[in-house]
C-alpha cells in the first residue's frame, strides 16, 4: 500500500471519532504545551539571574573569611581597614579596592522609619560595583577618612522615608545617630528575591564607630582584566593569610558564582522539564489506549482489509501513522499553546519567561516519538490479528 | 486445458484448544476447476467453513497439501499468503463486510489498494465493476444508504475487481429476502459463465442445488454422493 493512501486512511478514521480524537489528542497538547511552557520559565529565570550577576561588574573578586563550601557557616571576619591596605598594595592600585561592613538597621527620617542594609564602604564603592547615583554625590575620600556621618540612600529606602520630596540635605538617623543624606541611588530592582534598594551607603568608618569594632566584613576587587583574576585572587589569598595565620579565606570570581548558579538553575529546569515529560508521558499512555480500543473496535475491518490482500505491515503502518498523527497533530497544538502561555507569564507575571527553539524542537520531536513508541504496541497487535478469526467477530 | 485453480490433497486441520487438539478437517481432497460453479453444503460443525478459509488462503492446513493459483501455501508468510488472496480469491461474505462511511466506489477499489494501482486507475475499474453488477448509478453512496442486496453487489463488485480465478462465497444469500437472494445467485452464475469459478459455501439445500456440482461435508470430511443426484 502507499504511503499516502494510508495517510487518507489514518486521516479518515480520525475524523470519524472526531471527539475522541480530540480528547486523547489533549493529554499531549498539555503534556507538550507544559514542556514548553515550564522548560521557558526555567531558562527565563537562568536569563535574568545571570544578566543581574553580571551587572554587578565584570572582573570582579570577592574576598570573604572563610571557606566558600555548601554547609560551611560564615565565619566571623578578622578584616580591619588595614588589610584593605594591604590588599590594595598587592592590587597595585588602592580604587580597586573596595571594602564592606554591613548590617541590618533601623533608619528614620522624621515620623517615617524604614528596615534598610547599612553599609560600611569606601569611596571608591560605585567604581567597583558599578552603581550609578540618581540624584547628589556619593562619599568623598575625605568622608571615609574623618568618619563623617553623610548616608547615599538606595531608591526603595529614599521613597520610603521621603515619598517625592528631595532627600538631599536632609536628616536622617541609623540605629539612633544622626546622618545627612548627600545622595541616592537609581533603582536596581530586585536580585535573588533581595530587595538591592533598600540600603544605605555610609562611610566604613562612621558604620564603624556606629557598630563598636574595628572590623570589616569582606573585600571586593576590580581586576584590570580577566586573565590577571586567578593571579590576583592567589597573590590576595597570600598576603591575607600571612597576616592572619589562623584564618582561612576564601576569593570567588563573578564567574564562580554565575557557575554555580547556573548549574542550581540548570537542575531546577531540568526538574521543571521532567515534570512536564510525566505529564506528556502520561499522554501518550492515553494515545496507546485509544489505540487499542481503536484496533478492538476496528477488528472486522482489519479482517476484511486482510481477506482482500492487507499485509501485516499494511495494517500496522496504518494504525501507527493514526498514532503519530494524533501525537504531532497534538503536539503542534501543545507547542502554540506552550509558547502562548510563556508569552502571558512573561508579560503579566513577576516571572521571566523565554522560549528556546530548542525546547520547542524537544517537544515536538518527543510527541512524535511518543506517538511512535506508544502507537508501535496496538499496531502491532492489529498487523498480527488472525484474518479468520477478526472476519468472524462481530 | 488451463490449470486447476485450486488443488487440495488430503488436507486437514487441527485446533488447539486449551491443550486439546480439535479436528475441524480431516484428509479432505479437492480441485477447483477455472470454469467450476461448486457448492459447499453442510451443517454447522461440518468444516466447511473451515474448508472455505483454507481454500480462500486465509488460513493454512496442518496436513497435506493446498496449491492455490498453482503455489503451495505450506513455504509462505502471513505477507506472500495477502498477496496471494489478492491476486487470485475473491470474498463475498454473508454479511457483506462494507466498510461503513466508505462510498461503493472505494469499498469495491480497495483491494486495489493493497495491489499498488494509482487512485485515478482504481477509481475507474471499482465504476466498471459497479456497473457490471448493475449498481451504475450508486458510486457514491455509502453502504447504510443502500438495500441489502445492493450492498451484497458492491461486495461482489469488489471481489471481482483483482479479476481472481475464484470467488468465495460464504452464505452470500443468508441476509437477503429469498427475490433479493435469487437476483445475487444469477449473478454469480453469470459471472461464472464468463470465465470465474465460483465456490459457493451455504447450508441452504436450494442455493446448493443451483450449483454444478455439490460437496457435502459432514464431521471433517466430505461425504460421497452415492445416494444422490449427482
Amino acid at each position: 500500500m502507499r504511503l499516502a493512501e494510508a495517510w487518507r486512511v489514518a486521516i479518515d478514521a480520525l475524523r470519524a471519532n472526531r471527539l475522541r480524537s480530540v480528547l486523547t489528542m489533549l493529554g499531549v497538547v498539555i503534556g507538550v504545551a507544559a514542556v514548553v511552557a515550564l522548560v521557558g520559565i526555567g531558562t527565563g529565570t537562568k536569563g535574568q539571574i545571570e544578566q543581574q550577576v553580571e551587572g554587578l561588574g565584570s572582573n570582579l573578586l570577592l574576598v570573604v573569611p572563610g571557606r566558600l563550601e555548601a554547609g560551611s557557616a560564615p565565619a566571623a571576619s578578622t578584616m580591619d581597614l588595614d588589610d584593605v591596605e594591604a590588599v590594595a598594595r598587592v592590587v597595585g592600585d588602592r580604587d580597586r579596592v573596595a571594602a564592606t561592613i554591613a548590617s541590618g538597621e533601623t533608619v528614620r527620617a522624621g515620623s517615617r522609619s524604614a528596615f534598610a542594609s547599612m553599609q560600611g564602604v569606601l569611596e571608591n564603592t560605585p567604581d567597583v560595583f558599578v552603581r550609578k547615583l540618581d540624584r547628589g554625590t556619593y562619599l568623598s575620600r575625605t568622608d571615609v577618612t574623618t568618619g563623617r556621618r553623610v548616608a547615599v540612600l538606595g531608591a526603595g529606602t529614599a521613597t520610603t522615608l521621603f515619598g517625592d520630596r528631595d532627600p538631599i540635605g536632609r536628616q536622617i538617623t541609623i540605629g539612633g545617630v544622626r546622618f545627612r543624606v548627600i545622595g541616592t541611588f537609581e533603582r536596581l530592582g530586585q536580585s535573588l528575591g533581595v530587595d538591592r534598594d533598600s540600603e544605605v551607603h555610609v562611610p566604613v568608618t562612621a558604620a564603624q564607630r556606629l557598630l563598636g569594632t574595628d572590623r570589616i566584613d569582606g573585600l571586593a576587587i576590580r581586576a584590570p582584566d580577566r586573565e590577571r583574576i586567578g593571579q590576583l585572587s592567589t597573590a590576595v589569598v597570600k598576603v591575607l593569610t600571612d597576616r592572619h595565620p589562623d584564618t582561612d579565606f576564601s576569593a570567588v570570581t563573578q564567574e564562580q558564582i554565575l557557575g554555580v548558579l547556573g548549574d542550581i538553575l540548570g537542575v531546577l529546569t531540568g526538574v521543571l522539564a521532567a515534570i512536564a515529560g510525566i505529564s506528556l508521558l502520561v499522554g501518550g499512555v492515553g494515545v496507546s489506549n485509544i489505540m487499542l480500543v481503536s484496533v478492538r473496535e476496528r477488528t472486522k475491518e482489519i479482517g476484511l482489509r486482510k481477506a482482500v490482500g492487507a499485509r501485516p505491515r499494511d495494517i500496522g503502518v496504518q494504525f501507527l501513522l493514526e498514532a503519530v498523527l494524533l501525537t504531532t497533530i497534538g503536539g503542534v497544538l501543545g507547542m502554540a499553546l506552550g509558547v502562548t502561555a510563556a508569552l502571558l507569564v512573561d508579560r503579566f507575571s513577576p516571572v521571566p519567561a523565554a522560549v528556546t527553539w530548542w525546547s520547542l524542537a524537544l517537544a515536538f520531536g518527543v510527541s512524535a516519538v511518543v506517538g511512535i513508541i506508544f502507537g508501535v504496541v496496538p499496531a502491532q497487535r492489529a498487523g498480527r490479528l488472525d484474518p479468520v478469526v477478526a472476519l468472524r467477530t462481530e | 486445458m488451463t490449470a486447476p485453480a485450486i488443488v487440495a490433497t488430503d488436507i486437514s486441520r487441527t485446533y488447539e484448544l486449551d491443550g486439546v487438539s480439535v479436528p475441524a478437517l480431516r484428509g479432505v481432497s479437492l480441485t477447483i476447476e477455472p470454469t467450476d460453479y461448486v457448492a459447499i453444503v453442510g451443517t454447522s460443525g461440518s468444516g466447511k467453513s473451515t474448508l472455505m478459509h483454507l481454500l480462500g488462503g486465509l488460513d493454512r492446513p496442518s496436513g497435506g497439501t493446498l496449491l492455490i493459483g498453482g503455489r503451495d501455501v505450506a513455504g509462505l508468510g502471513p505477507a506472500e499468503m495477502a498477496k496471494l488472496r489478492n491476486e487470485t480469491i475473491g470474498f463475498v461474505f454473508q454479511s457483506f463486510h462494507l466498510l461503513a462511511r466508505t462510498t461503493a466506489r472505494d469499498n469495491v477499489a480497495l483491494p486495489l489498494v493493497y495491489r499498488g494501482v494509482g487512485r485515478r486507475e482504481r477509481r475507474a475499474r471499482a465504476a466498471e465493476m459497479l456497473e457490471r453488477v448493475g449498481l451504475a448509478h450508486r458510486l457514491d453512496h455509502r453502504p447504510n444508504q443502500m438495500s441489502g442486496g445492493e450492498q451484497q453487489r458492491v461486495a461482489i463488485a469488489r471481489a471481482l475487481v483483482t479479476e481472481p480465478a475464484v470467488l468465495l462465497a460464504d452464505e452470500p444469500t443468508g441476509n437477503l429476502d429469498s427475490a433479493t437472494g435469487q437476483s445475487v445467485l444469477a449473478l454469480l452464475e453469470s459471472l461464472n459463465d464468463d470465465g470465474v469459478a465460483v465456490v459457493l459455501v451455504t447450508h441452504d439445500r436450494d442455493v446448493a442445488a443451483r450449483a454444478r456440482r455439490r460437496i457435502v461435508m459432514k464431521d471433517g470430511a466430505i461425504v460421497p454422493l452415492a445416494g444422490e443426484d449427482a
